[in-house]
């Protein structure tokens, strides 16, 4: 009897504690580097998107290598495989690790609510890339670990037998490749994994590349109508819809599945997909599973040139921060320092090292050679309010739904066109925008 | 009043005290109940722990969330009152996704028919029953999303639904999924195909609590199998079937599971738990989401309320 009432005692405390989780945090010390390898203890759990890599060891193996600098730091991986939607919830409460990725939809506004500072802006932008994606009031709150190139990845094989040795430069050129590819018939030019969406969200990671501007996506803060004609993002969603509508992409996008569309990208069934170089490596090893040459796999820019040049942003990938709750925040900032600059990590996945200095993976030499023009990722001045205009307007640059929906409109499962969803995005744009920026 | 309680009374402590005072008795009996009166909370107190925990507390703090524009993620929010039903009810954009769910509805009768068709001819002396009755039942035992990922495959073109209609000689290549007019059939298909077991032995355990006799002299009378289900079965388990028919109208209102894990709302299958959903955690509205919550719940309620008075509830004597 007694033994059950401590259960319940128990459940209650669980439940109460549960309930009054969202107070928040006011400590902020920041999160610094210790001087002495030695002196820093403490237990940290790392969160991480990456279950394959607690799979197969690799992260494994790199806490045992820091251990060998840091004996009294000892490392714990919790990987989640829907990152995005269960982080965010457990920011509610406390104990969200000690290192963590910042999930993309936290605004950037709520940064200093939930993560310790890293250092000054002026000081860590020296060392790393892309600090100015995190940086609120001069201070960095995350650092990501590496970038990597929007674009296509695309079969080689595919594109060579539809006699196609050139990357386009214009839509027109892209969509004519295409049906070059369609008339051979042994490829589905385009693949749009539409049922596991994320992929489409990738569209968004273009912004600053058809106008060859990083200050594309700041602009979108002041631009009452993005989707007009001229705009970036009316050139890339364009694009898609103009695919789709020509019927180069697959029969029914309702089924569509990533992990096979590897697969079938591997083995030449699949021409082409858009997402980051950081797909080459993984559609690599599924030609090599499916025993076709993994040479085959190639990355190319978005298909629309500026001055006769093509041009890519290199967008980084997730942003490391350290918990503003975390009772070691040294041990979780040496965690950090050391998997961005000792592990090789960024190396292993044929990424852009966001430590300054460190050359280019194999996947971009082509670009170098090609003259693409390389930009290290997009302006993030406005990026807040760009937040915020995108959230009131519930159309989501950041998630897949309207792209799904651009997608049904151009195949006619949806009603409207090109020209009617636009205007459609453009209004809700336009409104939300009058009351953000007033 | 209960035996325990009797032999408390005439313990030896108060015994003696008993009948000297009028007044004395009434003291006593008051401190016998002092003991007892929280008897029966003691047995209920874990089951509404977790009733109130898990069902109360939340409802609360959603009816508090609604009156807010809090943005789900940061520890301050601000009151806005009513704001949030205002723009609810000024974008009837947000309730069209309710048509989806006259699908679902429709799919629901359908449902009940097979069901009760099943029960009844399982009520009889059926070859087999058991093994039937176990295999009608089985889908509702699966896991709703282990259900969405078996059913993707099946109606992927070329799949298993297209392989079976091929072996009976048709060949049309119809988009289950990818085609708008078709999309939310296939996918209330898969709930009649899920929940039509359960509501079988809902069904299944009513006929049987009818007493056989009545069988046997229908049958003397010449009844057939129509008649006696028409004359028998049917109203005596009328109320199941009633309880039936509102689990499915607020089920269909709210359908979320099946359409999220197959297709997350898009092609126009968006249900309205999935628009709400979506505004909470997509865009980060959890006050507007609440506050549609809210409506969904008032919904339910009314619809519920509505249907009670149109076929109250009766009591069906059997004989």
């Amino acid at each position: 009897m007694r033994r059950g009432w401590v259960a319940v005692a128990a459940a209650t405390m669980v439940v109460l504690t549960a309930c009054s989780g969202g107070s928040g945090g006011t400590s902020s010390s920041a999160a610094s580097a210790a001087a002495d390898p030695a002196k820093v203890s403490g237990d940290i759990t790392v969160l991480t998107n990456r279950t394959d890599q607690i799979k197969d060891g690799s992260l494994k193996k790199y806490a045992d290598e820091f251990s060998r600098t840091y004996p009294n730091v000892n490392v714990k991986f919790e990987g989640l495989t829907d990152y995005e939607g269960e982080v965010k919830i457990r920011m509610n409460t406390e104990n969200y690790g000690d290192v963590l990725l910042i999930p993309d939809n936290v605004s950037i506004n709520q940064y200093p609510t939930f993560f310790s500072p890293l250092g000054d802006s002026a000081e860590l932008s020296k060392t790393y890339n892309w600090t100015d994606y995190t940086t609120v009031k001069d201070k960095v709150y995350g650092i990501a670990n590496y970038g990597t190139a929007t674009g296509l990845v695309y079969n080689k094989a595919v594109w060579q037998q539809a006699g196609v040795t050139q990357w386009p430069k214009t839509t027109q050129e892209f969509i004519d490749d295409l049906k070059a590819i369609k008339a051979k018939g042994q490829a589905t030019p385009y693949y749009t994994n539409y049922k596991d969406a994320w992929p489409l969200q990738k569209w968004t990671d273009n912004i600053g590349g058809p106008s060859c501007d990083q200050g594309g996506k700041d602009k979108l803060s002041t631009t009452a109508e993005p989707w007009a004609a001229g705009q970036d993002l009316n050139a890339i969603d364009g694009l898609l819809y103009t695919t789709v509508h020509e019927k180069l992409s697959e029969d029914d996008p309702t089924t569509t599945n990533w992990e096979k569309s590897k697969t079938l990208l591997g083995t030449g069934r699949i021409g082409a997909m858009l997402l980051g170089s950081w797909a080459v490596p993984q559609m690599q090893a599924a030609a090599t599973a499916a025993g076709q040459n993994p040479d085959d796999i190639g990355f190319m820019p978005f298909p629309q040139a500026t001055a006769g040049k093509l041009c890519t942003i290199i967008q980084p990938d997730y942003k490391y921060a350290v918990n503003v709750h975390s009772k070691n925040k040294e041990a979780a900032r040496a965690w950090i320092d050391w998997y961005l600059n000792k592990s090789g990590s960024a190396q292993a996945e044929q990424a852009v090292s966001s430590v300054k200095g460190s050359p280019l993976p194999a996947s971009l030499k082509p670009f170098e050679a090609q003259g693409v023009t390389l930009l290290l990722g997009q302006n993030q001045q406005n990026a807040a309010v760009i937040s915020k205009i995108d959230k009131g307007s519930e159309i989501g640059l950041g998630s897949p739904d309207y792209r799904q929906k651009l997608v049904d409109t151009a195949r006619g499962a949806a009603q409207g066109d090109m020209n009617s969803y636009f205007a459609d995005l453009n209004k809700k744009w336009a409104a939300s925008q009058k009351t953000v920026t007033g | 009043m209960t035996a325990l309680q009797k032999d408390r009374k005439q313990g030896p402590a108060t015994a003696p005290a008993a009948p000297a005072a009028p007044t004395k008795p009434a003291l006593h009996r008051r401190t016998t109940r002092r003991h007892w009166w929280f008897t029966p909370w003691l047995y209920l107190l874990v089951p509404l722990t977790l009733l109130v925990a898990f069902t109360y507390l939340p409802i609360i703090d959603m009816f508090g969330y609604s009156a807010t524009d809090w943005d789900g993620i940061s520890p301050t929010s601000e009151n806005v009152g009513a704001d949030n039903y205002l723009e609810l009810f000024t974008r009837p954009e947000l309730f069209k996704v309710f048509l989806v769910s006259g699908v679902y509805l429709l799919a629901s009768f359908v449902q009940i028919a097979a069901a009760l068709y099943f029960a009844t001819v399982l009520s009889f002396n059926t070859r087999f029953r058991n093994l039937f009755k176990g295999i009608l039942f089985f889908p509702y035992l699966m896991n709703g999303v282990a259900i969405g990922f078996v059913f993707l495959y099946f109606f992927q073109p070329g799949g298993t639904l297209d392989s079976l209609l091929g072996t009976v000689g048709y060949h049309g290549r119809l988009m289950w999924l990818g085609d708008p007019d078709l999309v939310n059939k296939s996918l209330a298909g898969v709930s009649v195909w899920r929940y039509t077991g359960l509501n079988m032995v809902l069904f299944l355990g009513a006929i049987q609590s009818i007493p056989g006799h009545l069988y046997e002299a229908a049958s003397l009378d010449g009844a057939n199998r129509w008649q006696q289900f028409r004359h028998i079965i049917a109203p005596s388990i009328k109320p199941i079937i009633s309880l039936s028919v509102i689990l499915a109208i607020s089920g269909s209102l709210a359908v979320f599971e099946i359409p999220y894990i197959m297709t997350g709302g898009a092609n126009g299958s968006q249900t309205f738990v999935i628009q709400t959903v979506n505004l909470a955690f997509k865009f980060d509205k959890v006050g507007l989401a609440s506050a549609s919550a809210v409506v969904l719940l008032a919904l339910i309620l009314l619809v519920t309320w509505i249907q009670r008075r149109l076929v109250p509830e009766e009591r069906v004597e059997l004989s």
